[in-house]
């Protein structure tokens, strides 16, 4: 992914000199260059990565929809409305006679299909129903919390339901469902990345710091949990979860499983920078001046390959994103009263309901933008974390 | 040579004990033992439940013993081909995965083939005329690949055949070859049945085979040899394919070791939502049911293939590269 960069980047263009050219021959406000921080020729770098920066932006949006899911969705994710089984998306309007006017979604009315027989709805162009911002609907507690009924946006009418990405098999919101399926499943990333990293950092900081017996046995220990094949190690331990167990639990279960088999990645990862910075003449330095060997791995080692470790975090989020997906989607993850991108999927299994309500792949598209764009942030920051890249 | 191989084979056994105990602790997972859930499931169907049919079964696999005994009881009885016995099938589970193992093979084999021919020219040619428009398409194509998972593809696929051409994608056979002999009428009807799991499985390795061999063919473009080499008069397209993308193939072939497991793995999920009669959907109704021999035995097989996988391309890529076998 060196793409962005490239230009400027080369170590031959006249831009990027190596530092050992002397200062005077140097536009004036290169100097800033050799004062910065290391966090600072970072984030220099990371600009330069366009995909990066707005993969940046909108993983910031997710997380930020993911904190406060009550307020930002319509409805709430389980006000169900029969009548309204597999209600097609309503598309909002601003123009109505020409004029400009208040966004309005025409309301729906229901006709029974001659041939088939079912139930189909269209939009009635006689009912208009005008939405608005910062509108009341549903009661909630933010974080069960702050009790409040004002929602982001709506019906300014709160007894009209509106369905922007349509409705589900029993009526409800797909919008308000994907939008309280982000925190599950965004959060179960970052716990289960978090998890794994502790483990990752551990295991491979051992492994690369003291080298020996210790560093084969943990190399051992990385091949053979790679060698077992993923999905079906998964699906067997994620079976093992009762299901009558309370669904905080199978979450926590479910991270655990995750973050298991994902630890590797990650050793490997600080293995690697360890086994390379052990040999630095800053590390030897410090040795020598009689630090302890903890302080020397926390004060010296740890903050210089931080940047490293957070690309290398980055990458492993999208696998975990994706890993709880599938076992959600099989049945085997969260269960349906938990909302989670995977658990919205199960809808989707049954090629016939995708028939009639193709929205309900809408989750889809929400997990393949998360994922892709957290892969190019992660593409970034690696790029960014590389002193020597090109 | 045989001295490298003999070495990797060794290392390989205490994995395969390892891979085997990981089975067994997950056939002991669930609460219970098989056979009270087997008994439960009996009592729920108003079978009788016969004594002695139990106490032959707990004696077969010494259950009621300590732990280890019931594993030694297990891998033994494994190793003399007795895989267990499961329970929603009332079958041998050896028969059960006999049956699935080879199609499961048949398809990760030719999606990993199909995989390497499309791969191969669309990574050298990605390199060679790095930033055209080709390599950009082949670039985007490559990261959607990459970041879509393949059974949101498969979901999506479906639903395209069914909505536009009202075809229905699934299963590998028609209707009438389901349980007709094996002719080649059968193994056509196979093949075309087999176009869009390959697509669909073949769709992520792809795009990261076609960044891996860009990546490298790179590298190794801007070496002296190569200079030399064209300096000397070679023409462009034998240059090419004769020193660097050879020199770059290696990691190419390496591949095979994590691929083909994660075919094998990858499969599960996309077989589950196309409806194959491969390994994952019979896994996965095994683990809802609790069917804890067929599954443990499924785990410790496809592990125990993957395993093997490795080894056969650590043993090709030492043939090829002598820098690995001597190393």
């Amino acid at each position: 992914m060196a793409l962005a960069e490239q230009p400027g980047m080369s170590p031959t263009s006249p831009t990027s000199p190596p530092p050992t050219v002397g200062l005077r021959q140097l536009p004036t406000e290169e100097p800033r260059v050799f004062v910065a921080s290391q966090w600072q020729l970072m984030w220099w770098k990371f600009r330069k990565h366009k995909l990066a920066l707005i993969s940046a932006v909108i993983i910031g949006l997710v997380y930020l929809i993911a904190l406060f899911v009550e307020p930002i969705a319509p409805y709430l994710p389980d006000a169900f409305n029969p009548p309204r089984t597999y209600a097609p998306p309503q598309v909002i309007h601003f123009v109505y006679e020409g004029r400009l006017v208040r966004p309005y979604v025409f309301g729906l009315k229901q006709e029974i299909e001659p041939e088939a027989l079912r139930r189909i709805f269209k939009p009635d162009p006689s009912k208009r129903i005008p939405l608005g911002l910062f509108v009341r609907g549903a009661p909630y507690k933010l974080w069960g919390l702050i009790e409040s009924d004002i929602h982001l946006f709506g019906p300014l009418d709160n007894k009209e339901q509106v369905y922007l990405l349509g409705a589900d098999r029993v009526g409800r919101d797909v919008l308000s469902r994907i939008i309280y399926g982000t925190r599950i499943s965004m959060s179960i990333g970052l716990v289960g990345v978090f998890l794994s990293f502790i483990l990752g950092l551990t295991l491979g900081g051992i492994s690369g710091y003291f080298g020996g017996q210790i560093d084969n046995l943990i190399q051992r220990l990385i091949e053979f949990v790679r060698s077992i094949p993923t999905i079906p190690l998964w699906m067997g331990l994620a079976a093992a979860i009762p299901v009558t167990w309370p669904s905080e639990r199978i979450y926590f279960s479910i991270t655990i499983i995750l973050s298991f088999i994902g630890w590797t990645g990650l050793a490997r990862v600080v293995r690697g920078r360890f086994l390379s910075l052990r040999e630095e003449d800053f590390v030897l330095a410090a040795r020598l001046d009689g630090v302890s060997e903890f302080r020397i791995i926390m004060r010296h080692m740890i903050p210089s390959f931080t940047s490293h470790i957070i690309a290398a975090i980055t990458l492993a989020i999208p696998g975990m994103i994706l890993a709880e997906t599938a076992l959600s989607f099989l049945g085997l993850g969260l269960q349906p009263p938990v909302v989670s991108w995977g658990v919205l999927l199960q809808e989707a299994q049954n090629i016939r309901a995708v028939a009639t309500a193709p929205w309900l792949l809408i989750p889809a598209l929400a997990v393949i933008i998360t994922v892709l764009a957290l892969n190019f942030l992660g593409d970034g920051l690696r790029d960014a974390a590389d002193p020597y890249g090109r | 040579m045989l001295q490298y191989i003999v070495r990797r084979i060794l290392l390989m056994i205490p994995t395969l004990f390892l891979v085997s105990v990981v089975s067994f602790i997950i056939i002991q997972l669930p609460p219970g033992d098989f056979l009270t859930s087997y008994i439960t499931q009996l009592s729920a169907m108003g079978d009788l439940v016969d004594e002695s049919t139990i106490q032959a079964l707990r004696d077969r696999y010494g259950l009621g013993q300590p732990i280890y005994i019931q594993y030694l009881r297990w891998i033994t009885n494994m190793l003399q081909g007795d895989f267990g016995h499961s329970m929603e099938w009332d079958r041998p589970v050896w028969g059960l995965l006999w049956e699935r193992l080879p199609l499961t093979f048949v398809l990760s084999f030719a999606t990993l083939l199909i995989t390497w021919i499309v791969a191969f020219p669309i990574g050298v040619f990605s390199a060679v005329k790095q930033y055209s428009i080709g390599d950009y398409i082949a670039t985007f194509i490559g990261f959607l690949g990459l970041a879509t998972p393949d059974f949101l593809l498969a979901l999506v696929l479906m639903w395209i055949f069914f909505a536009f051409f009202n075809q229905s994608v699934g299963g590998l056979f028609s209707p009438e070859f389901q349980d007709a002999p094996w002719s080649l009428a059968k193994v056509w009807d196979l093949a075309k049945h087999m176009v869009v799991p390959i697509i669909i499985l073949g769709m992520s390795g792809t795009a990261s085979l076609i960044r891996i061999m860009r990546a490298n063919l790179l590298d190794e473009l801007h070496k002296p040899y190569v200079v030399t080499a064209r300096a000397k008069g070679l023409s462009e397209p034998r240059l090419i394919l004769k020193y660097p993308v050879r020199a770059a193939l290696n990691p190419f072939v390496s591949t095979v070791g994590w691929y083909l497991p994660a075919l094998v793995s990858g499969s599960t999920i996309v077989a589950v939502v196309l409806n194959l009669p491969i390994t994952g959907p019979l896994l996965l109704r095994s683990l809802m049911s609790q069917d804890m021999y067929l599954a443990g035995s499924f785990i410790f097989m496809l592990s125990t293939l993957t395993i093997i996988g490795t080894l056969l391309s650590d043993i090709l890529l030492a043939w090829l590269d002598p820098r690995i076998r001597l190393g």
